[in-house]
């Protein structure tokens, strides 16, 4: 006989450290079960849209690093290459390799962020972290190198880069892919076979590959169901085919499983990292100001891009009237739509459980709320 | 990927669909507002289509009329597809347009933020309410009417 107990709301965040900023969550439990769960955005609405629209196309870059604080790089390739589109300006190949590298090193961050927070609100308190951070300060102490910033890069111009990386960076780069499998080992034989890592991310939150794909969820989510969809592959945008990488999948569509793909994709994006070093040669990093001018004025119409960000599809709707600022700009945000089926996910889980999904997922809140 | 064309995409969905098609350019398809439900049934159900992802929802204000964006992609052929519709013409104050929320649920939170930052009611939405701002906020930001008392970079003169 099962006793019935009474229903309690509880208000989970906006300020709460366990939800990667200020998310909000109104959580229904009966006992431990959660049998509720009505998510709440919007407390970190800047409006990058409409911001966009009384800026230059240049400008909006430095829009994009603040959506996805944890991958503007990526940010900054997606909003570029639509940009590119709509305005039919040839990139150089310097300039595109360069954007590779920065963009890939950017996912790994990303990845280790996702992993690091992960084990964080799985109770392990500092040492993974620490493990991942460590990693993490690398790859950023490169970004620096690469245009000054660590976080907010705006590194990205129409048609290439705005720089042309410094050789201390190809020293740091080289040394940074001899280390790195060594350190994701490390991080491996720490979290993978571990027992309570098994005991509380086995079977919680599954998915399965229609309600994702149905639900719009893509990136990592979506291959931890066993679907290959990475668009990098499938729709490949600068030159990605010209690289070989492997599309990790798992089909048990379990936190596990989210946690693994992840690791697996650090390894892969260093592979890409690798041949990028060995294609680059030496060259302008963009076009010059004859054809690409600082103010652009790209011609009447619209277009969609999207990449494989971090998260997933990462797409940038872009429309222009003819002047020196969008008409239009709305971001596809990876972060709000893999959400959606946050209450599915939840409901009959345990309140522990509630954190490692939301860990699992991945979110950030700059991109939920723009 | 294969992106669809639009003329020919739009003369496979005239000839299941009469009159739905309103115009067509190489990229996108522009469809009747009253049918758009019954288009996207068709392109998501149809095998040779198949559009099971609804890669992004938006919508544009262009003065006279707003218009929504359907990006549609198919994991099964491998192919992408843009379609429009046109809506509120003449400033219509609560534009409508059916809801393709028990199509696709990815579609939920992106209309939701529509109905938020541009003020376009989606019908048979389950629970469509703003979703980025707070209730009781004043008009919808992403409207060109929408005043705002920002201090723009750009002078104005210089916009046009």
């Amino acid at each position: 006989m099962s006793i019935k107990s009474e229903p309690i709301t509880i208000n989970l965040g906006p300020q709460h450290p366990s939800t990667h900023g200020v998310f909000r969550m109104r959580v229904t439990f009966d006992g431990e079960t959660i049998i509720d769960v009505e998510p709440i955005f919007g407390y970190l609405h800047r409006g990058s849209e409409k911001l966009a629209e009384e800026r230059t196309y240049t400008q909006v870059v430095t829009l994009t690093d603040r959506m996805d604080y944890v991958s503007s790089m990526l940010n900054n390739q997606g909003y570029i290459l639509a940009v590119e589109k709509l305005t039919n300006i040839q990139p150089e190949p310097r300039g595109v390799w360069l954007r590779m590298i920065a963009s890939e090193l950017q996912r790994i961050a990303s990845h280790l962020v996702a992993i690091g927070f992960l084990i964080q609100d799985l109770g392990a308190w500092g040492t993974p972290l620490t493990y991942s951070m460590r990693e993490r300060e690398k790859i950023l102490q490169m970004f620096e190198m690469l245009c000054g910033a660590r976080i907010t890069n705006s590194y990205m111009r129409p048609g290439g880069v705005f720089m042309d990386a410094p050789q201390q960076f190809w020293d740091s780069l080289s040394s940074f892919i001899d280390e790195f499998p060594a350190a994701v080992d490390e991080l491996e034989r720490l979290l993978t076979s571990n027992e309570i890592i098994f005991s509380r991310t086995k079977g919680v939150a599954i998915l399965t590959p229609e309600q994702a794909i149905n639900a719009s969820i893509t990136g990592p989510i979506l291959r931890s169901t066993g679907v290959p969809w990475d668009l990098r592959k499938n729709d490949p945008y600068d030159y990605y085919e010209k690289v070989d990488f492997d599309i990790p999948v798992h089909d048990a569509g379990d936190n596990y499983s989210r946690y693994l793909l992840r690791v697996q994709e650090m390894r892969e994006s260093l592979k890409i990292v690798k041949q990028c070093v060995d294609f680059i040669e030496p060259g302008p990093v963009r076009p010059h100001h004859d054809q690409v001018p600082f103010l652009l004025r790209p011609p009447k119409g619209d277009c969609y891009v999207a990449i494989e960000g971090s998260k997933g599809e990462l797409g940038f709707y872009l429309v222009s009237d003819g002047s020196i600022s969008p008409y239009r700009w709305h971001v596809r945000s990876s972060s709000l739509i893999n959400l959606t089926l946050l209450r599915e996910m939840l409901v009959g889980t345990l309140f522990g459980d509630l954190f490692v999904t939301f860990g699992g997922i991945d979110i950030n809140m700059g991109e939920v709320d723009r | 990927m294969n992106e669809w064309n639009g003329k020919i995409l739009a003369d496979e969905i005239n000839t299941h669909i009469p009159n739905s098609v309103v115009s067509s350019d190489k990229d996108s398809v522009n469809v009747e507002k009253e049918k758009i439900y019954e288009v996207l049934k068709f392109l998501k159900e149809t095998s040779g289509f198949s559009f099971d992802l609804l890669s992004s929802v938006t919508a544009v204000d262009y003065i006279d009329h707003f218009e929504v964006v359907y990006h549609l992609k198919s994991l099964i052929t491998l192919s992408k597809a843009t379609i429009k519709t046109k809506l509120g013409f003449g400033r219509e104050d609560q534009p409508e347009i059916d809801s393709v929320y028990s199509l696709w649920k990815g579609a939920d939170f992106q209309e939701r933020e529509i109905f938020d930052l541009m003020g376009i009611y989606f019908t048979n939405h389950p629970n469509l309410k703003r979703i980025l701002l707070w209730d009781g906020f004043p008009g919808h930001p992403l409207r060109k009417d929408f005043v705002t008392n920002s201090q723009s970079i750009i002078p104005s003169e210089d916009l046009s």
